[in-house]
């Protein structure tokens, strides 16, 4: 399945560059691997993806909502649109782990129409795995390998809460599926996960009064909580039915509105700063503890490192401080 | 109580047919007739997997299914070789059909009009049933919604035109086959024929004094299996809540529309493949299951051959069927007494508690919506594949008996399998090839304007909203093609992917051998550096997913990762997939005899995208000397039928992954 060994770097390298699609799926095998030789090859991978020049600008979207509100669907309807205008396309779709045997039924959720794949459509999914390393790390590289590849970079994960935080650290637009129905919104707002998303959709608008009211009602909870600054994007909360391919311009309107206006106002640009800086710390702290993170600083000193400039992948730098923390760990 | 209980005139017996079909519609039609001269009293209809789901036999999906499990039949004049010199104004002819089911009625209108019969003359069956097709057969091809509108057409054009014909025939076969509990059975069966009636009493050619006669209309298809005391009550329970749905759902009250009809193909679940012969005896206990008890009788019936799980049966295994039956209805002296549980407590109990299960389980459908709902939701998919991991483990544990595969497993040689693959009926390769000079040649010799002007009717009322039939009977006659119609269906409904219910299953309890695998599997994983992946594939036509299903939740339990997309795949799209996801092991499940095309399609596919050394795995139903073959080809293991253990194909699995990764 894989040449390992000396030069697989560097053809890694190449095959991504050429857009090669066996070189991208030996790219997203090799970053999840947890072996230590295949971790370091892993790590060289990331850091010379980091420092090339790419002839294209990534732009990163998460996908997330509760189950069963269609954001499979969805996804499959933007994806049609988007792959007419000749757009690459790469997707992560994160489903959940069996807590019980560490299994996972993938693939399910993602029903692609046919020939999406063939025809330029590069599908990757995966399992949440609570027991080898977190979600963000799998999701994290895959991510980089993909952005190196395709211009969109689409990753769906079920909305449970916690999740939501992670994805909204490696995307630079968060998606939010709803589902037409009573008595959600306010489940949302229990989880807090109405600050975070960047889009609201509520699929489904064939149901059309309910649908209505659960734009509705997702609109005025939003009014109580947006931000009073007046620059800042106001995330819109749209109706879309993916399975009468209806409001799904207007949902990528809105997208890479929200992509051009971050990038004009630095704002995206600040935000993928601070999005690798939290999966840094949340990624440190998973593995030392707040103990350990603060015998190199804390969260202040590793957005500082983090500063440095230097052609140096994330997920290097992630690992030096690892080092040093367990350097100051060691007793003596 | 009278001295003499006999009724004072024998019942007739029911309607004796077998499923049959193959190869091409003039090799069908020979068997038709020499069926019908061994005293078959009616047709069952069999098409190939390509007709079934609306491409011509020279489609690209199509390759290696043309003629394997049914007969191909891709315009009028394969419909009239197939009714050749069979009278259709005195057949009654069933036909499985489903996706495409207004389509095939439509040639077979234009057929019947060739002879010179009028429709109103016909009598039939048309399967017509789409939840199913969703919930476990797999021959569906568009939306819900779209698909319901159309099985509508079919029945309000046959109530008008065609008043013998059976419009649509509700399957719980099939979902017994897909694992479904007794009580499964009557409620979704119930819950698809509301979904129905619903779509068809807010129609406005449908007047509202007929709603009664098409609730006589609606017949069903029962599976039998071998607990047959139950299948029994089942049966009593059926015809007890459909009376009963008639009455308040429909407020119908004449007695005679709201008999429960129902037709019956006994159990092919559990027809084992070791000692095959015992399946004979299996076959005549679930026939008596659905015809002992005469106040739910069955009206027409179907039996397998002994050899189904081994191949094709040939004509001498369908004669043995056919034999069973007539033993039962003109040997023995079933028919010559009134129903033979009234007044047993027991029966009428457990009836009872049948009855009321399905009753709340029907509720509980209707509540979230009906059937349709129930579909795209997965909820009934999902309790099917629960209930068949259930039984699965049940007979991996011993706690079920099935004779001869888990129990009294020894067993001499058996005369009947000695000759290896003779004693099952192989299509000739050339069928396909013959099939589509056929259609090339049918094709030009048809007027193209005649029949693109028919395909614009039948676009036109697809999006008036008229009935498909009268426009799809004029492109019979004008040549359209099978693969045309359901193409313009396609461009205008779109295409359906099924939920596949496995995501979200409960799995199976854990038992020794399942946790011994699963500490293997995180061993495994450690050598792997990641979880082991597999792709759970099912290239071709054939949408018998079960095997796949089952599959799919033990790899998960016992600690893998899986990728399952759902059936329908071509091997093209199974082998990105299998190089897109990364995955260690590659499972492929085909139960439709094409197995030989597309497992060696897809090992070729994997060796040109540099994936040679991903292991392969096939599961079906696979003869000897074919699985032999596709040894050599290198696939790294077979699995047919016989292999019920699946905690010991997930053992297998680990050593091929281990194995491949050294």
């Amino acid at each position: 399945m894989s040449s390992r060994g000396p030069g697989q770097v560097e053809r890694l390298l190449e095959g991504l560059a050429a857009g090669d699609r066996t070189a991208i799926a030996e790219a997203l095998n090799l970053v999840d691997d947890r072996r230590s030789e295949q971790r370091h090859a892993a790590l060289e991978l990331l850091d010379g993806l980091a420092s090339r020049p790419l002839p294209h600008a990534p732009y990163r979207v998460g996908i997330t909502g509760a189950p069963g509100a269609g954001k499979s669907s969805l996804l499959n309807a933007l994806v049609e649109k988007l792959r007419d205008s000749g757009a690459g396309i790469g997707i992560i779709a994160v489903d959940p782990s069996s807590q019980r045997s560490g299994g996972a039924l993938l693939g399910d959720r993602m029903r692609l129409s046919g020939g999406a794949r063939e025809s330029g459509v590069f599908l990757r999914s995966m399992a949440a795995r609570d027991r080898l390393g977190g979600l963000a790390d799998a999701t994290q590289a895959g991510a980089a390998v993909l952005s190196s590849v395709f211009e969109w970079v689409f990753i769906e994960t079920v909305g449970i809460g916690q999740s939501e935080c992670e994805v909204a650290q490696l995307v630079d637009t968060l998606v939010f599926v709803a589902q037409p129905g009573a008595g959600d919104t306010l489940q949302f707002m229990k989880a807090g996960i109405l600050e975070l998303p960047d889009i609201f959709v509520v699929n489904k608008a064939d149901t059309g009064p309910v649908a209505e009211r659960t734009r509705g009602e997702l609109e005025s909870t939003l009014g109580l909580t947006a931000s009073p600054e007046p620059a800042a994007w106001r995330p819109p909360v749209l109706l879309a039915s993916a399975q009468d391919r209806q409001g799904i311009d207007t949902l990528l309107d809105a997208m890479t509105e929200h992509r051009d206006q971050g990038l004009q106002s630095g704002r995206l640009e600040a935000r993928r700063r601070s999005g690798e800086q939290a999966f840094a710390v949340d990624s440190l702290a998973r593995r030392y503890g707040e103990y350990g993170l603060e015998r190199i600083g804390g969260a202040q000193a590793v957005a500082q490192r983090l500063a440095e400039p230097g052609p140096r992948s994330i997920f290097a730098a992630v690992l030096e401080l690892g080092h040093e923390i367990e350097r100051g760990l060691e007793p003596g | 109580m009278p001295n003499n209980p006999k009724l004072e005139q024998a019942d007739r017996p029911w309607m004796i047919r077998t499923y049959s079909g193959h190869s091409s519609a003039q090799a069908s039609n020979a068997l038709y007739r020499a069926n019908l001269a061994s005293g078959q009293t009616g047709l069952s209809v069999a098409f190939d997997l390509p007709t079934q789901t609306g491409y011509d036999s020279d489609h690209a999906l199509a390759r290696g299914e043309v003629g394997k499990v049914g007969v191909p039949i891709c315009h009028i004049d394969d419909m009239a070789t197939l009714f050749d010199q069979i009278p259709l104004d005195r057949m009654n002819t069933s036909m499985t059909i489903n996706a495409t089911a207004a389509w095939l009625l439509g040639l077979y209108v234009a057929a019947a009009e060739r002879q010179g019969v009028n429709p109103d003359q016909l009598q039939g069956t048309t399967q017509n049933d789409i939840i199913k097709e969703y919930l476990s057969r797999g021959t569906y091809v568009f939306p819900p919604e779209a698909s319901i509108r159309m099985t509508s057409d079919v029945v309000a054009y046959t109530v008008a035109k065609i008043p013998k014909w059976n419009p649509i025939n509700i399957c719980s076969y099939h979902l017994q086959e897909a694992g479904a509990t007794p009580v499964q059975e009557i409620a979704f069966a119930m819950a698809n024929a509301v979904a129905v009636l619903d779509a068809v009493r807010v129609r406005d050619d449908v007047p509202e004094e007929t709603l009664g006669r098409v609730f006589g209309r609606i017949s069903f298809f029962l599976n039998a299996g071998i607990r047959f005391v139950e299948e029994t009550c089942k049966c009593r329970a059926m015809t007890a809540l459909w009376s009963e749905i008639g009455r308040e759902r429909y407020g119908i009250d004449d007695a005679r529309m709201l008999r429960f009809r129902y037709g019956v193909q006994v159990n092919s679940l559990g027809l084992s493949e070791a000692q095959p012969e015992n399946n004979i005896v299996r076959i005549a206990l679930e026939a008596l299951g659905v015809t002992l008890s005469r106040d739910a009788r069955t009206r027409s019936l179907q039996l397998p051959a002994w050899n189904e799980a081994l191949g094709l049966p040939r004509p001498w295994d369908q004669q043995l069927s056919l034999r069973t039956q007539q033993i039962l209805a003109y040997e023995t002296d079933l028919l010559e007494y009134p129903d033979l549980f009234e007044g047993s407590h027991v029966v009428e109990a457990l009836s009872e508690q049948l009855l009321s299960d399905a009753r709340s389980e029907l509720q509980k459908v209707l509540e979230m919506g009906g059937a349709v709902s129930a579909v795209e939701n997965a909820y009934m998919k999902q309790a099917l594949v629960e209930s068949h991991t259930l039984r699965i483990q049940a007979i991996e544990r011993g706690e079920q008996t099935v004779v001869g595969v888990n129990r009294f497993e020894e067993s001499t040689e058996s005369p009947l399998t000695a000759e290896g693959d003779a004693s099952i009926l192989k299509v000739d390769d050339s069928a396909e090839r013959d099939q589509v000079e056929r259609l090339l040649a049918f094709r030009g010799a048809r007027n193209d304007g005649d029949a693109k002007a028919a395909l614009q009717g039948v676009e036109d009322c697809l999006k008036n909203g008229d009935n498909i039939m009268p426009a799809s009977i004029r492109a019979a006659h004008a040549g359209v093609t099978t693969g045309e119609w359901a193409d313009t269906l396609r461009r205008v409904f779109g295409e359906y992917r099924a939920p596949t219910g496995v995501g979200s299953a409960r799995g199976t309890l854990s038992s020794e051998g399942t946790e011994a695998v699963r500490i293997r599997v995180d061993a495994l994983s450690e050598t792997l550096g990641r979880r082991p992946k597999i792709l759970v594939g099912k290239p071709g036509l054939d949408g018998h997913s079960n095997g796949a299903e089952q599959i799919a939740v033990k790899a998960r339990d016992v600690g893998m990762e899986v990728v399952y997309d759902g059936i329908r795949l071509t091997p093209e799209e199974i082998v990105q997939s299998a190089r897109d996801e990364g995955v260690h092991v590659v499972g492929l499940s085909i139960l439709s005899g094409s197995h030989s095309v597309l497992v060696r399609d897809v090992l070729e596919r994997l060796t040109k995208e540099g994936l040679g050394d991903v292991p392969v795995i096939v599961g079906g139903i696979i003869p000897d000397d074919d699985a032999a073959a596709l040894r050599a080809a290198g696939v790294a293991r077979i699995y047919t039928p016989k292999d019920f253990d699946l905690t010991r194909i997930m053992g297998d699995l680990v050593d091929i992954v281990g194995e491949a990764a050294q």
